[in-house]
């Protein structure tokens, strides 16, 4: 009895009953992207208590920043939605905790899986410009924008920090500032094939809880996303071999780690 | 019989005074803003009309924003300064382009000359959106140095922008596809198609050829429309066309899709207005006309990827041009120069 009475206490709703599908009555789900690294919360300009990869080597990180797009949601049953696709581009900031949050309109219902891009697809990266809004608005500066003008696209993820074992000479950091910079992007070209670097990420939100979206109250998908997977991933590198990767093809390598990142840790209904 | 005399008297003051209204209508029309007018012996182009139709609000914004040097960091540079129009819109004299603080580029600066028959721009690729290349010389170290945004914050500063982006798009607002569309919309009326060549090919004003020019293009068609193909004289591909790799070891077309097969191709450029456009390759390497002539006949380097068409079957590479037929060759070149385009008011500085 007293167990029952606690599952009841932290069920917010003891309404738990699915609704029917109904693709026009649209609810609100978050999903939030929580950066972490390893078993640290990000901190950025950690320079007094450094960061530690696989090969042992200890950085700070100075800028977090990637793009979550063409977000989807499966019920158990297949049902699959998809977000209205000029609603699903978000840009995750690790510097303003208020872009954590990617929050989409889905149909009332239960989901197990939940899908998402890393990047822009090729599609929106070769769309008429009066499409690319907010986000997408390619009008960043170089140091802060997600997109390169020389070989147009949008730069998928971004970060940047600071090691030790950045040398100083045209291999590494020649300002002498022990900078490292991860920009990856890549489309795969408009016309050209080149290299195609955008990833999709399924979550499968059975283990840690289902996301149970209503009208009356906000899911939101808790995930975690492990920064220390860029270089501990399955092609796991050391800062001090490459510590600029942007447009080449060693960016194919460091993408490849990306979608190891994400990490479902609850989900909040 | 008589009255009917004076019915067809009549008649013939009535055309005449309505011959000379027409004439007056033509005029008008001539002074009035034509907007994007495809030349008769031009193809259907590649820019998107429908999504950017080109206004005279449109078209004058744009050319404002062309000559703004408050596209620059420090508002001393603008698109005019490397794109002059009495050298149809290149930088005459200069290698590679001269940028803020007199810092120089890697590449020589291309005309903005009828790009909306263009697939592709810059050099070596990259950009395939008329609509996005401007961004590239805004943010580039070496050009302008700046960001779309802050230009954007700038313009919004100066009186007369909100009007003409309202007069162009509706409304006051300065986004970044206003901002784009309005430049794009003056650089496609940046159309050279006035040439002696263009004139002899549409039949106007009795035009035709002399016996060199005509012997050249007989020889143009042979040697050089391959690649430079009528009416736009370039096939808007990527080639490898030869140039022994320079000291920065500028790979082209290769940086912007890392393909093996695209190392040292850069885009076919057009051949009209030589004339105003010297120096010549992507990097300025050569001074005249003919020091192209002396690459294409005998400096022809085996470089990967050196296009099929200069690779002859004995073995030898470059194409085989006499002392003759190079004179008629530059004869035929000539005439692909557009004196209109380089002097009209309506795409100058005001």
């Amino acid at each position: 009895m007293a167990v029952a009475a606690l599952f009841a206490s932290c069920s917010k709703n003891n309404d738990n009953i699915e609704p029917d599908y109904n693709e026009d009555n649209l609810a609100s789900l978050s999903v939030e992207f929580d950066n972490i690294v390893g078993e640290r919360t990000l901190v950025l300009n950690n320079t007094a208590s450094l960061y530690t990869n696989a090969a042992g080597e200890n950085f700070s990180l100075s800028k977090v920043q990637y793009f979550i797009s063409n977000i989807k949601v499966s019920k158990a049953d297949g049902t699959t939605y998809t977000v209205n696709q000029d609603s699903s581009y978000f840009l995750i900031n690790g510097a303003d905790k208020t872009t954590r949050f990617a929050t989409v309109k889905v149909p009332e219902g239960d989901y197990t899986k939940l899908t998402f891009t890393v990047g822009v697809d090729s599609l929106r990266s070769t769309m008429d410009i009066s499409k690319r809004t907010g986000v997408l608005d390619p009008s960043g500066s170089m140091e802060d924008g997600m997109y390169w003008g020389w070989n147009a696209g949008y730069i998928f993820f971004k970060m940047e920090g600071n090691s030790d074992v950045v040398s100083d000479d045209t291999n590494g950091d020649p300002t002498r500032k022990k900078q490292f910079k991860y920009h990856i992007g890549g489309f795969g070209g408009y016309s050209a094939p080149t290299i195609n670097n955008i990833k999709t990420v399924t979550v499968d939100l059975t283990t840690a809880g289902i996301a149970r979206v209503r009208s009356d109250r906000e899911s939101n998908i808790h995930l975690f996303v492990d920064l220390l997977k860029v270089f501990n991933g399955t092609n796991s590198f050391k800062i001090a071999e490459h510590p600029n990767v942007m447009f080449s093809e060693f960016s194919t390598s460091v993408a490849g780690n990306l979608s190891g990142m994400f990490r479902h840790d609850h989900t909040e209904n | 019989m008589r009255k009917r005399a004076f019915w067809l008297v009549l008649l013939c003051f009535g055309m005449m005074l309505y011959a000379c209204k027409k004439e007056n209508e033509v005029k008008d029309t001539v002074s009035e803003f034509l907007g994007f007018k495809k030349p008769g012996n031009f193809p259907e182009p590649e820019y998107k009309l429908d999504n950017n139709p080109v206004t005279e609000a449109g078209f004058l914004l744009g050319r404002s924003l062309f000559y703004e040097p408050r596209l620059s960091r420090n508002n001393t540079i603008s698109c005019g300064s490397c794109h002059i129009q009495s050298s149809a819109f290149t930088q005459h004299g200069h290698d590679v382009s001269h940028g803020i603080d007199d810092r120089l580029g890697t590449r020589n600066s291309p005309p903005i000359m009828n790009l909306a028959w263009n697939k592709a721009f810059m050099w070596g690729g990259g950009v395939y959106d008329l609509d996005l290349q401007p961004i590239v010389p805004i943010t580039t170290h070496e050009e302008m140095d700046e960001s779309v945004e802050n230009v954007m914050a700038k313009l919004r500063q100066v009186s007369k922008y909100p009007t003409m982006f309202k007069a162009a798009f509706g409304s006051e607002e300065i986004t970044t596809a206003r901002f784009m569309k309005a430049l794009s919309q003056f650089m496609i009326m940046c159309i050279s198609a006035n040439s002696k060549y263009d004139k002899v090919m549409r039949n106007e004003d009795g035009v035709s050829f002399t016996a060199d020019e005509q012997a050249g293009y007989e020889l143009f068609k042979v040697k050089c429309a391959g690649c430079h193909s009528e009416p736009l004289f370039t096939d808007g591909s990527f080639r490898n066309n030869g140039l022994g790799p320079s000291p920065i070891d500028d790979q082209g077309l290769y940086t912007a899709t890392l393909q093996a097969t695209d190392r040292y191709k850069f885009k076919v450029p057009s051949l009209r207005n030589l004339t105003y456009t010297a120096p010549y390759m992507h990097d300025g390497r050569f001074l005249t006309l003919n020091g192209v002539f002396d690459h294409y006949i005998g400096e022809v380097q085996a470089t990967p990827n050196l296009d099929p068409l200069l690779q002859k079957q004995d073995g030898t590479r470059g194409i085989t041009i006499s002392t003759d037929e190079r004179a008629k060759l530059t004869a035929f070149l000539k005439t692909l120069d557009d004196e209109d385009f380089i002097s009209r008011k309506d795409l100058a500085e005001q």
